[in-house]
């Protein structure tokens, strides 16, 4: 019992970091694709970009 | 599907469905607004500094704004197809980036069941990235007088991580002492400030700025509510039966 309850919850906790990981690394992959989009100071990436971070309110110029 | 997957999929269907309908309301709504308004920036450009000609168009904001001209240097897309075709990218794109940050923080609450809570998690982005932001950088056109850029970018994503972390705290928080955080930290954004420009002039009519807010908010309500309610209703169905 206790050795089946001692992987119960080790296969939890991996379960849970795994998780951690994976909704780390997506919300970091959301982060530079919106700091590209939006808050980039490359001068061809802001010409590129100018209409939507105007229409979307992110700052601009 | 692993957790990584799913949240992947669901964030890219659900960020290229509402990036469609967003830029085509964008392009019919603001867009216009926005080359309106760069009109006007040319009109300061182009006409001698101290002329008496155009007294409106000659305020302290009209010479401002020339040093706010676009580098001339650097590539800029063509106007019409181009220009349109990377506002198209790059609004599916800004939604991809949303959808992302909205479907990992859903998933840190047990993850979205059904569209109509997707809906209330597309809300909750509504207000973290456009109302809470907005209330101290509302949207403004080109030739608009405005603060530093990197102090305005340093307070739109710090009021924006506030927001975030204060709903988080009100909706999830188990004790009345968390809900209080949860509002301090709303609050606390906008007592700080943005950084604001020393003068409001502009040569930019008020009329035409208040439609663009307009618009502008206008489309991110839809925005918000479509890119939740999809990604609601993508990830039961994309998820694994065991996940």
């Amino acid at each position: 019992m206790t050795t089946r309850n001692g992987q119960n919850l080790a296969a939890a906790h991996d379960s849970l970091a795994a998780r951690a990981v994976a909704i780390t690394f997506a919300a970091l992959i959301g982060v530079v694709v919106l700091g590209g989009v939006g808050f980039s100071h490359v001068s061809a990436m802001h010409n590129a970009t100018h209409d939507v971070r105007h229409a979307n309110a992110f700052p601009c110029h | 599907m692993s957790l990584f997957r799913t949240i992947l999929f669901v964030a890219a269907l659900a960020g290229i469905g509402t990036g469609l309908v967003g830029a085509a309301l964008h392009l019919l709504t603001t867009v216009p607004l926005i080359l309106k308004a760069e009109t006007f920036e040319q009109a300061e450009a182009a006409a001698p500094a101290h002329s008496h000609a155009d007294a409106a168009a000659h305020t302290a904001g009209a010479q401002e704004s020339a040093a706010h001209e676009h580098d001339d240097e650097a590539w800029a897309p063509a106007d019409g197809l181009e220009r349109n075709g990377l506002t198209l990218l790059f609004t599916v794109l800004t939604g991809f980036g949303f959808a992302l940050l909205l479907v990992a923080a859903s998933e840190i609450a047990g993850g979205l069941q059904n569209w109509h809570q997707g809906v209330i998690w597309g809300l909750a982005g509504f207000a973290v990235f456009t109302l809470a932001p907005g209330l101290g950088l509302p949207p403004e056109l080109p030739a608009m007088p405005a603060g530093d850029l990197a102090a305005r970018q340093i307070w739109w994503v710090g009021t924006a991580a506030a927001t975030a972390g204060g709903l988080a705290l009100l909706a999830f928080g188990r004790s009345p002492l968390l809900a209080l955080t949860g509002v301090a930290l709303i609050v606390a954004p906008q007592l700080i400030g943005a950084p604001q420009p020393e003068s409001f002039e502009t040569a930019i009519p008020e009329a035409l700025h208040h439609n663009f807010v307009v618009a502008s908010v206008a489309v991110s309500f839809v925005f918000w509510t479509l890119l939740g309610g999809l990604a609601g209703w993508l990830r039961p169905r994309l998820a694994a039966p065991a996940a």
